[in-house]
């Protein structure tokens, strides 16, 4: 048993004894880097190194949450009764107990990479450094770049419980990110770059930096496009956020207190025959994927959406036992300081047939989306209604014309989900609305606002 | 909540000299404890009682312009010790000798009357079902209420090489509450917050007000067409509306953006950029708003700082790092989410200060355009000056009347023109609380205006 499922087990008894029927411990433990570079320089670093717990007690049917750092046997005991305290403050909810997860928990390969401990800080300090080179190189007129963050982390987590539930991990992610600014006369335009991996050693810097540059310069020149309702293309990225917004608005939790537009509307259908759309808490590139979720459920992979029906939901154990179903694995923990709760994995656009190109040509005459703003304003789960900030750049008789910006995209979920024409074949893992193995899609119309 | 300092100057001073044992321009040790506690009612049921407390501490050494900053969880000094070390040992020159630390006068502290930590779980809940009722029986149309309740205290130190020793003691409280209402197929939502740096006594009175003030919302959005889309005048409401000028010019003012040239606002300080009757603040000092607290999370104390004066740009918003680079002072802007984060140019309360309008006039002067009374949040790019909001509740203007209600419109405008076209700013007042997210850190922050009329702006919505 390693450290953290002996903490895990040590704070679950404690909670047991202090007069839960139940309890569940989740502990994290893990270590972190970032880096910052502007103009060829480190601007700043960070190394931390960090471990924390959380506590969820039963009291019957009452439940309650307490977290902390504290690790010590006192600390411990104070923790669990804190935990018992806010359960005893909790109304009765008879679907409220403590899991007792069903199926083994399989090895996920690669989720942990020694590329994180073995690559010395000045290593990735040239890793960002040549990131902001390639995207300054790529065209005259990028200008600058804001700076370019570079994180990494090896963590591990491990979870205990009353019912004889144990289980831990260890996990490693390397990501950089950065914002390219290209300039012309008095206009400014900035482009995104970014790449997610398990290593450092896997993070392409030539594509990152190139990305971000080519973006910015291609953004030069953009105007306001006229408002009206034509096809669009949703490039990868913009397709993942809008996943996102699928995968949310499907979480049990949100369906069963009647705050989702796929309420009752299981088997039904929601979509085009174009696009399917599935959660998978197993696939090795994803960021979420672990052997289990955050109360020890093995993760799985789920249909979502396919031949245009609403196939499944979400659930934890929670919403599993109020709707008579099992528990697909995807209580989510966003740290050890918070309670777990019912949220996508990695969502997964099926790839369709066509290239980008084919897409674009399939468009006509429209609008290609690259990029959204104001997504936690401009949509509303609880509706299904969106109307968010835009950039893009104008299709012209299946060619990418000039660049666009500053218009709005609105319009209804179940609608654009059925106006989904054809999904593209080039994939890819977006971090945007979760984490995302993303394709671009074309959708038959979309209201477009500008001037 | 313990009493009491967090660390005891001596060590303090000890973990100051180790971070500057292989030399260094500057260093600081910044200690923090946190506790919090919240609570949830939905369908109808308490649910989601949580309580969290962690102490940590970040030690920063500034060496010309690298910052390195090492953070670890608790207080005990041979961790704080060797995340000093470790920050030494990436620097190769002679010791840098920190000033002795002095005793400070302690800034003064918001006055909490009800610390919340010493109030029963029970009134907590007491509160919510209260809100559910209200929220409830506002009309036959609301089908689900749901609220929140949440308290957080935050104790810092902070220490730094130049002798600085200061602390802050900030408790926040905060309710909110969402309501959905239905009728006929259509489903709406509503959404309301009440939030202080004060204690319980915030919730004295009639807190339950916000529930009838989002049920209200749902339900009048539920006659609302689709938005109209296409370039019309905009009158931003009083209080929430200010979240407009947060983010189309405060984000903007925050020097981090302007020294890297990834702001619109970058060169042109002392330049006209609005109509003369545009002044505007942020302002820490404000007593129990939000964004408000004694110091910084520099030590520097809060200030009340004049942005833009007659339409002119007056100030950039500093933290020390940023400042030093400017030759000039800190503003009090230098705030961390938490202990694990470096201290970045952030606003407070930032607001725009109350005109001679008269709010009726401003809407009465209006032929045809668009009421924003709120926002559901907002985003900018700095670099471009492009923002969009989401409107949560927007009407239309005919006549210089308010008409219709609207659903689904965003508003898209560039920072400087819009700022530009503001041709009027009311009397009326109100600040409100809101989140403000920038490199990861979380923040709290006030927002506040009276109602602001802006000539020309895109609307955004479904009806083409």
């Amino acid at each position: 048993m390693s450290e953290l499922e002996d903490l895990a087990q040590r704070a679950a008894d404690a909670a047991t004894s202090g007069g839960a029927s139940d309890a569940e411990a989740w502990a994290e433990g893990g270590r972190s880097r970032e880096v910052r570079v502007h103009a060829g320089e480190v601007e700043s670093l960070t190394e931390a190194s960090g471990r924390g717990l959380g506590i969820r007690a039963w009291i019957g049917a009452r439940t309650g949450y307490a977290y902390g750092t504290d690790l010590s046997e006192a600390g411990l005991t104070k923790l669990a009764e804190a935990a018992v305290g806010a359960a005893r403050v909790a109304d009765e909810d008879e679907s409220s107990a403590a899991p007792q997860p069903s199926g083994e928990a399989g090895e996920i390969p690669g989720l942990h990479d020694e590329g994180v401990a073995s690559t010395g800080t000045a290593d990735v300090i040239d890793l960002a450094k040549r990131i902001e080179r390639v995207a300054l190189d790529r065209d005259s007129r990028v200008t600058g770049v804001e700076e370019v963050v570079y994180v990494d982390e090896d963590s591990n987590a491990a979870i205990a419980t009353s019912r004889g539930v144990s289980g831990a991990f260890a996990a490693s992610v390397a990501y950089s990110f950065l914002q390219a600014m290209a300039t012309e006369d008095s206009e400014v335009q900035t482009g995104l770059g970014f790449g997610v991996a398990r290593s450092p050693r896997d993070l392409d810097a030539d594509e990152i930096g190139a990305e971000a540059g080519d973006e910015a310069s291609s953004m030069l020149g953009a105007t306001k496009p006229e408002s009206r309702t034509c096809p669009v293309v949703l490039s990868d990225r913009v397709a993942a956020s809008f996943a996102g917004f699928i995968g949310g608005a499907l979480c049990a939790d949100e369906v069963q207190r009647g705050r989702s537009p796929f309420a009752d509307r299981l088997g039904d259908e929601v979509a085009s025959t174009a696009i399917r759309v599935a959660d998978d808490g197993t696939d090795p590139g994803g960021l979420a994927s672990a052997p289990f979720d955050g109360e020890g459920t093995p993760r799985s992979r789920t249909p979502l959406v396919g031949d245009g029906k609403l196939l499944a939901y979400l659930h934890d154990s929670y919403t599993a036992r109020r709707g008579g179903a099992d528990s697909t694995g995807n209580a989510a923990r966003a740290s050890y300081r918070s309670p777990p709760s019912v949220s996508p994995s990695n969502l997964m656009i099926e790839p369709g047939e066509l290239s980008l190109q084919e897409l674009l040509e399939r468009a006509g005459d429209g609008v290609y989306i690259t990029e959204v703003a104001g997504l936690h304003s401009g949509v509303n789960p609880v509706t299904g209604r969106y109307s968010v900030g835009a950039t893009g750049k104008a299709i012209r008789g299946g060619e990418l014309a000039e660049p666009l910006r500053e218009f709005t995209i609105a319009g209804e979920l179940l609608a654009t989900l059925a106006a989904v024409q054809a999904v593209g074949s080039e994939v890819r893992w977006v971090p945007f609305g979760g984490s995302v193995h993303s394709a671009p899609f074309l959708v038959a119309e979309m209201a477009i606002g500008g001037s | 909540m313990s009493v009491g300092p967090l660390v005891d100057p001596d060590v303090a001073q000890r973990v100051l000299e180790r971070a500057l044992a292989h030399g260094g321009d500057f260093a600081e040790l910044f200690c923090e404890e946190r506790r919090g506690f919240s609570l949830s009612i939905d369908e109808s049921r308490i649910e989601r009682p949580q309580s969290g407390s962690e102490r940590g501490a970040g030690v920063r050494v500034i060496d010309g312009e690298v910052t390195r900053l090492a953070h670890v969880d608790g207080l005990a000094e041979d961790d704080l010790l060797r995340a000093a070390d470790g920050l030494a040992s990436a620097l190769g020159g002679g010791a840098t000798e920190p000033v002795a630390l002095r005793a400070s006068t302690p800034p003064e502290l918001q006055e909490i009357e009800v610390d919340p930590a010493s109030v029963p779980a029970e009134r907590k809940a007491e509160v919510l079902r209260e809100l559910d009722e209200r929220a409830r029986s506002a009309g036959s149309e609301v089908a689900q209420a749901s609220a929140s309740y949440s308290e957080g205290r935050r104790r810092v130190e902070v220490f730094n090489s130049e002798g600085l020793r200061a602390g802050d003691d900030r408790t926040r409280v905060r309710l909110g509450v969402q309501v959905v209402a239905r009728k006929d197929g259509t489903v709406e939502t509503g959404f309301e917050t009440l939030g202080e740096h004060r204690g319980f006594e915030l919730l004295d009175g009639d807190p339950a007000r916000i529930a009838d003030q989002a049920a209200h919302k749902a339900i009048t959005l539920l006659g609302a067409d689709p938005a109209p889309a296409g370039e019309l005048t905009v009158v931003v409401g009083k209080g929430f509306g200010g979240v407009l000028f947060h983010e189309m010019t405060g984000h903007g003012l925050e020097a981090d953006a302007v020294q890297k040239g990834a702001s619109v606002y970058a060169n042109r300080m002392g330049e006209k950029v609005a109509e003369p009757l545009l002044n505007a603040y942020d302002d820490g000092t404000m007593p129990h708003e939000w964004g408000t607290g004694a110091i910084d999370d520099e030590g520097t104390p809060s200030h009340k700082t004049a942005v833009i004066v007659e339409g002119r740009l007056t100030s950039y918003l500093y933290d020390r790092l940023r400042a030093r680079r400017d030759g000039a002072e800190s503003t009090g802007n230098g705030r961390r989410a938490t202990f694990r984060d470096l201290p970045i140019p952030r606003m407070t309360n930032t607001y725009i200060e109350p005109g001679d309008a008269d709010p009726e006039e401003i809407i009465g002067e209006v032929d045809r355009g668009f009421y924003a009374v709120s926002f559901g949040g907002g985003q900018v790019e700095p670099a471009t000056g492009d923002f969009v909001f989401g409107v949560s509740e927007g009407y239309l203007i005919e006549d210089g009347k308010v008409t219709k209600p609207c659903r689904g419109a965003t508003l898209i405008g560039n920072c400087l023109q819009a700022l530009a076209r503001i041709d009027a700013v009311g009397s009326d007042f109100e600040m409100k609380t809101g989140f403000c997210g920038k490199s990861g850190q979380t923040a709290p922050v006030g927002t506040g205006q009276g109602h602001v009329r802006i000539r020309g702006m895109t609307v955004g919505g479904t009806a083409v």
